[in-house]
């Protein structure tokens, strides 16, 4: 889905966000956009556009949860784990994702096709347990709604 | 235009529950018959989808309607308004909507959220006007005698923030050839991480131009040119509905070199978070803003003295600046003369969790706790007793019902140990463990803390070990000195409101249910109360 690291691509993706003040957010979501990560190979590169040193880099990289140094499998499959969804059986929920899928949090099923993550609030408070798959939000979730959602998602 | 009207929300909530496909049957429906207005959400959410039709009487509502039924409405003469059991009838008849005080949601659920000319006939850039008109001065003595305070949850008066930062001087922005004069900042903080919280979100799908016209009022108000708006990567849908709002407000000329015709320059740029829930916090999100890791600033100095890149800065969040345009234009006493105590003007309360009737229900302050989640909010959705309510985010105490008596109103909240934060109230029904819900928030602060100050850096990871001890059953009393003591430390010794709120889910957890830490390591005991 997503096409591997490309240094000269990168670079002009940074270039195109370097200029704005506080450039780093833009840059890496720019990159994890197009590359679906942000790769360790994209660290110097951003240091040397922003004249800050690689640490400096990695440690903001490292610093937000959203960005990864691997790309995703096809799908992904954000599932809330805040207090308004386990009140509603959330937990549950994310064990019965977890078996579903034959996988724990942030790994991708051996065929490439969902990546799991956990998240902190969608904001979907009142139609919980809630989940974002890709974009696409789902509310009220049970096993059996999140498996036939997970069937339409190839 | 002739045909039959209808509307369906686009709103998240509502797409979770199937709106998109309801939009897709009604349009196979009809036809070319009908046309479809996608809006936001009024915030019932247990009506949702609601599908509303244009008759002659106004109005008619439907919900919640699945794709399945389309066929059977259309046949029902949904198009005449016509009888079927899901037929509401007039949507603000609906007791949940007609006993509330929408000003800031006024518009919200009624129309496209991106049709300025729709925003403008039901009011929208009133305020703005009469804030061009009235001049900065006057402008911030209105946000002032309005009493309106920061509803991120602080509760910071903000017409003090808006004199703070008027009254500073404009600083020069070194790094930037961007920012080569002096410059002053409207951040907009929409960064609503608290779980039970949904408010700024169906603000920025459902009615975009009032936080764009509050977020001018401010920059009229304070002389700032350059406004960003923070908003969180778990709201793809916000993001782009608000990116596309300020594309058509630049180019009507709200936004830009001449600032809706006040003939100053004033623009807005969204930036998108990535997953920080601390970046929440003022000081953080300005760090995030400008580049780097989202550690807490020590105040002072205030983010009104130096704030984004050292300039000074309003932090506002998206309620307290949509809040903005009713006050300048129907004026102060008219926001003023709605509240509770200090707690001025209307506060969306988000209604969540375990609740029968989840959603937004904006009033003035002062319903007592026990009357929003049990009169209004319905009881729980399982239909089994309340046994705890977390209110004002994952930072919020637990009330039990002992406390229900409590009015809406940030004293009232703070003097029984809680806070009211952005509004949010999340309803756990009598099988939640209340030592699982504390031992969760030790750790939702550990992984979270920004690690800039010790006592939540390492007090958090010790906090979450301490109650997993006291689950185990080991040396439970100890162990419950220990947590409390440990709960001061992060209480008065933390830079920022992580640190230092975490205290209150996990000493209320304790105090109010300490039947639940007693709880012997003996297996199923837990399980056994559960049951029972």
């Amino acid at each position: 889905m997503y096409p591997p690291f490309d240094a000269e691509e990168a670079r002009a993706l940074i270039a195109a966000h370097a200029d704005q003040p506080g450039a780093a957010l833009p840059i890496l979501h720019a990159l994890q956009a197009r590359f679906g990560a942000v790769p360790a190979a994209a660290i110097p590169l951003i240091a040397e556009a922003l004249n800050l040193t690689r640490a400096e880099i990695h440690g903001i990289v490292s610093f937000y949860h959203d960005f990864r140094s691997l790309p995703p499998g096809r799908h992904r499959l954000r599932l809330c784990r805040a207090e308004a969804c386990q009140a509603m059986g959330g937990a549950r929920l994310a064990q019965a994702a977890q078996r579903l899928l034959g996988i724990g949090w942030h790994e991708t099923t051996a065929d490439g096709r969902i990546t799991l993550e956990p998240v902190f609030c969608l904001g979907l408070c009142a139609v919980a347990p809630a989940a974002l798959l890709d974009d696409a939000p789902l509310g009220r979730l049970d096993a059996a709604k999140l498996e036939t959602a997970l069937e339409a998602a190839p | 235009m002739t045909g039959v009207r209808l509307y369906v929300p686009a709103d998240a909530a509502a797409r979770a529950l199937g709106a998109d496909a309801v939009a897709s049957a009604l349009a196979a429906g009809f036809g070319a018959a009908a046309t479809i207005t996608r809006t936001g959400s009024r915030g019932m959410f247990w009506l949702e989808p609601m599908v509303e039709v244009d008759t002659p009487a106004g109005r008619i509502a439907y919900g919640p309607v699945a794709a399945s039924d389309v066929a059977g409405l259309i046949a029902a003469g949904l198009a005449q308004g016509g009888a079927h059991p899901l037929r509401l009838g007039p949507p603000g008849a609906i007791g949940f909507l007609r006993d509330q005080t929408r000003l800031v949601f006024a518009r919200c659920g009624e129309e496209d959220p991106l049709s300025l000319d729709a925003y403008r006939a039901r009011g929208g850039l009133a305020g703005l006007a009469r804030a061009v008109s009235l001049g900065p001065a006057a402008t911030i003595k209105e946000v002032l005698d309005s009493g309106l305070r920061g509803r991120g949850g602080a509760g910071f008066p903000t017409g003090i923030k808006w004199r703070s930062v008027a009254e500073a001087a404009p600083a020069p922005i070194t790094p930037s050839p961007r920012y080569g004069q002096g410059m002053k900042f409207i951040v907009c903080n929409a960064d609503e991480g608290d779980s039970g919280t949904f408010a700024d979100r169906m603000l920025m799908e459902g009615d975009p131009f009032a936080l764009i016209e509050g977020m001018a009022i401010a920059a009229l108000a304070t002389g700032a040119t350059q406004g960003f708006v923070y908003t969180r990567s778990e709201y793809p849908q916000a993001i782009a509905t608000f990116d596309a709002a300020l594309a058509i407000a630049r180019k009507a000329g709200l936004l830009g070199a001449d600032c809706a015709g006040a003939g100053r320059a004033f623009d807005i740029t969204q930036r998108i978070g990535a997953g920080a829930y601390v970046c929440g916090e003022e000081t953080a999100l300005l760090e995030s803003l400008e580049g780097r890791r989202g550690q807490v600033r020590a105040k002072p100095p205030l983010p009104a003295h130096r704030g984004l890149f050292g300039a000074p800065t309003v932090v506002n969040n998206v309620i307290t600046l949509a809040s903005v345009p009713f006050i300048l234009s129907e004026g102060a006493g008219a926001y003023q003369g709605l509240g509770h105590g200090r707690s001025r003007g209307t506060m969306p309360i988000q209604l969540a969790g375990n609740i029968r009737h989840g959603g937004l229900y904006e009033t003035a302050f002062g319903p007592s706790l026990g009357t929003l989640v049990q009169d209004i909010g319905g009881g729980t959705a399982t239909g089994r007793a309340i046994r705890a309510v977390q209110v004002g985010g994952p930072l919020g105490a637990y009330f039990p019902p002992a406390l229900f008596d409590t009015p809406f109103d940030y004293e009232a909240f703070a003097a029984r140990d809680g806070l009211i934060g952005h509004g949010g109230v999340v309803v756990f029904d009598d099988s939640v463990d209340m030592a699982e819900q504390a031992r969760f928030a030790m750790e939702f602060c550990a992984e979270e803390s920004c690690g800039k100050c010790t006592p939540c850096r390492i007090g958090s990871t010790r906090g979450k070990e301490v109650v997993e001890k006291i689950i185990a059953g080991e040396r439970v009393e100890q162990n419950i000195a220990l947590l409390r003591d440990l709960c001061d430390t992060l209480k008065f010794g933390s830079l920022c409101a992580l640190g230092g709120f975490i205290p209150y889910p996990v000493l209320s957890a304790l105090t109010h249910f300490p039947e639940d830490f007693t709880l012997t390591s003996t297996p199923g005991a837990r399980a056994a109360r559960r049951a029972a």
